[in-house]
């Protein structure tokens, strides 16, 4: 059986097997470890109620991201300004002292590295292609995109790991996710995703973990597959994964904690051997036409309500499932939309520009191509955040603030802001946001807030119209 | 972990579908450093709306609920479990949940039921106004009506559930394992070890976006 073609997940699990149960479940290693202040302290409290250590608080990076205001984090004396606060405040505190106590490697709220943590495991090179890698939160799927099993685990799992270094898991099924083909004018990766989840369902991937394959998906860059692995959780899957190439290597090579030398050779040779061998089966395989793919965005409250942007508001009537058309029926009341309304005649009230999915320095670029000599449209509110202090250093660099900041837009300081209203950047009441993040839940952005999930081009020409817009229609194809 | 073996009473007969964590417990409430009394955050975009079914008076204080399709999807956030533990709620039974949700779930000794859904549907039916109950010795859902549904436990996840045993100290015994695996990578994959990457580098000193 040993010759036998395995797929890139059936390769990582088998060399993080520490031990298999008679039940078929194993005790899995975990090769590295993201943390930050929201789901962490109970885990920390755990471990001192139990005498309990960290076993490897080498493997282990923390960075806080979800509360942290994105307002300036100093006075114009250089200064630390204090956090307004008190429960975000002492959720910090409790980062800070939690990583000194167990002796964790911080990245704090005032370090130049600082960032959402997804943005930030990738650009520090912590994320490395074959590792195993957790985080107490849903988007740790994004890692997926440099060939690591990433996912997300609840606080419990989080005190076991940090306990353990492993975790009770069963096998997951595998699911092909075949995208090829060249995308048209105007499509990024961000469609690629929610054209992903419009087919899947939100529950279609649940049980599984995906590999996303095909030409498309090997022509893109690591930002676009990050966004893509980043909402595999949209669909379900608790993982997707991309197999590791040359322009994963090219992109991990020199990065602050990536191997260096003689390790970096020995690691990449190591990483050739993971791609899924020809012939290796899946328990399911789905494909996608890249060509097919217009600009998309939500129009409902659950990320598998896709449509394109040059479509309606659709009919809950056209659904054949009932528990569906009851669902469609109660997100339109709630988004405030009737059906049959062109997309494009829906107008916004926010833009935002950020989050694990789409905050990047690509992210950046293509928005700023579409506002770059525009303005932000009466009545809109606009904000960008990078997605780390680095991401957002490259775009001053490559003056991307001052297109933004010229344009209406607000330039922000990094963190998970909008995308999940617990920190002052929150949608009010009513009110409808284009937003590059990943949820369009009920409440997600702020109670009552109405979200419509987009590419950051696409959002970029909602602020600048002032309404849900193609940006086909803005932007020339050069 | 309190133990739990059986569960009979009221249930909120819900049958939403897709609840996603966000709608279980929202973000605001995230912001504390403890478990404890996440249960009046939980359901608050539902129990907004009057009439909803989480402030009728026929199902409160109910043990269990009934849920659609996709239970728990979203945010990986264990304040979901608790928030539900702290309501009461000790069984959530729907035709399918979320992974994550469904791991968060068993640490916190609430059971996940996964039955088909025209079971789902007539335990909304009858838990309208009879109570429900949940066995986990035979793995059973019964009602006063003489149904009968039959469910799947993993028998880990039963054994820990059924005994409240704690599973980071199971793990914690088998140490030697553990050891053993972390020697063989130091062996074969040594630029997996986090001692290398640190000490080339610090986190401060920058990189590429």
């Amino acid at each position: 059986m040993a010759n036998q073609p395995r797929t890139l997940y059936e390769k990582i699990w088998a060399d993080h097997v520490v031990e298999q149960r008679d039940d078929g479940t194993c005790l899995i290693y975990i090769d590295r470890h993201l943390v930050h202040e929201v789901t962490s302290p109970q885990a920390f409290s755990g471990l001192r109620a139990n005498g309990r250590a960290v076993r490897r608080p080498d493997l282990t990076l923390a960075v806080p991201d979800h509360n942290l205001p994105t307002t300036a984090r100093r006075d114009a004396a250089g200064r630390p300004l204090p956090i307004a606060d008190p429960e975000s405040a002492a959720q910090l505190d409790a980062l800070t002292r939690n990583t000194a106590d167990f002796g964790i490697d911080y990245i704090d709220a005032l370090a130049p590295a600082q960032g959402i943590v997804h943005v930030v495991g990738p650009e520090q090179g912590f994320t490395l292609p074959g590792t195993t890698l957790v985080c107490g939160d849903s988007h740790t799927s994004a890692h997926g995109a440099l060939g690591a099993l990433a996912f997300g685990i609840g606080t419990s799992e989080v005190e076991h790991v940090l306990a353990t270094q492993t975790l009770l898991l069963g096998r997951s099924k595998t699911m092909e996710v075949r995208v090829d083909g060249t995308l048209g004018f105007g499509v990024s990766a961000k469609d690629v995703a929610l054209a992903i989840i419009g087919k899947l369902g939100a529950a279609g991937g649940t049980g599984y973990v995906l590999e996303y394959t095909g030409s498309t998906i090997r022509e893109m860059s690591i930002e676009g597959r990050l966004t893509i692995a980043n909402m595999s959780i949209e669909a379900g899957a608790r993982a997707g994964l991309v197999a590791p190439d040359e322009t994963t290597f090219a992109y991990l090579k020199g990065r602050p904690m990536a191997p260096k030398g003689a390790d970096w050779d020995e690691a990449v040779a190591y990483w050739r051997t993971l791609p899924s061998d020809p012939g290796a089966v899946y328990d399911a395989v789905v494909t996608i036409d890249a060509a097919e793919i217009a600009p998309l965005l939500t129009w409902g409250t659950s990320p598998e309500d896709v449509v394109p942007i040059t479509g309606v508001v659709p009919d809950p009537d056209s659904f054949a499932d009932p528990a569906k058309r009851d669902a469609a029926r109660k997100s339109l009341a709630y988004m405030g939309l009737t059906a049959g309304t062109a997309m494009q005649d829906v107008g916004v009230d926010y833009v935002f520009i950020g989050s694990c999915t789409n905050s990047r320095i690509e992210d950046l670029r293509a928005a700023a191509k579409v506002a770059d000599g525009r303005h932000v449209a009466d009545g809109v509110t606009a904000l960008v955040v990078p997605g780390s202090g680095l991401v957002k250093a490259q775009a001053e660099a490559e003056g991307l603030d001052h297109i933004f900041i010229s344009a209406g837009f607000e330039w922000r300081e990094p963190g998970c802001s909008m995308c999940l209203a617990m920190n002052p950047d929150k949608v009010p009441p009513g009110q409808r946001c284009a937003s590059t993040s990943n949820r369009n839940f009920v409440g997600r952005q702020g109670p009552g807030a109405r979200t419509h999930l987009v590419s950051p081009a696409m959002a970029a020409a909602a602020a600048v119209t002032g309404r849900l817009s193609d940006v086909r229609n803005l932007v020339t194809n050069s | 972990m309190q133990p739990v073996t059986h569960v009979s009473g009221k249930a909120y007969p819900w049958g939403q579908k897709n609840v996603d964590t966000d709608v279980i417990i929202p973000a605001h409430w995230l912001k504390t450093i403890t478990r404890e009394g996440l249960g009046k955050g939980a359901f608050e975009t539902v129990r907004a709306v009057p009439g909803n079914i989480f402030d009728d008076p026929r199902y409160a204080g109910s043990p269990m609920l009934i849920a659609g399709d996709n239970f728990g999807c979203g945010s990986s956030r264990e304040h979901a479990a608790w928030a539900l533990a702290d309501m009461g709620i000790r069984v959530v039974l729907a035709p399918s949940f979320s992974d994550i949700f469904s791991g968060n779930a068993f640490k916190n000794g609430i059971v996940a039921v996964v039955l088909p859904q025209d079971a789902i549907d007539r335990l909304i039916e009858v838990a309208q106004d009879q109570p429900i109950t949940v066995d986990l010795e035979t793995m059973t859902v019964t009602t006063p009506y003489q149904d009968r549904f039959g469910f799947e436990l993993d028998a880990f996840r039963r054994q820990c559930l059924m005994e409240g045993l704690d599973e980071i100290g199971l793990t914690l015994a088998r140490d030697t394992q553990i050891s053993k695996y972390e020697a063989g990578v130091k062996e074969h994959r040594p630029w997996m070890s986090g001692d290398r990457a640190h000490a080339s580098t610090s986190v401060e000193s920058g990189g590429r976006t």
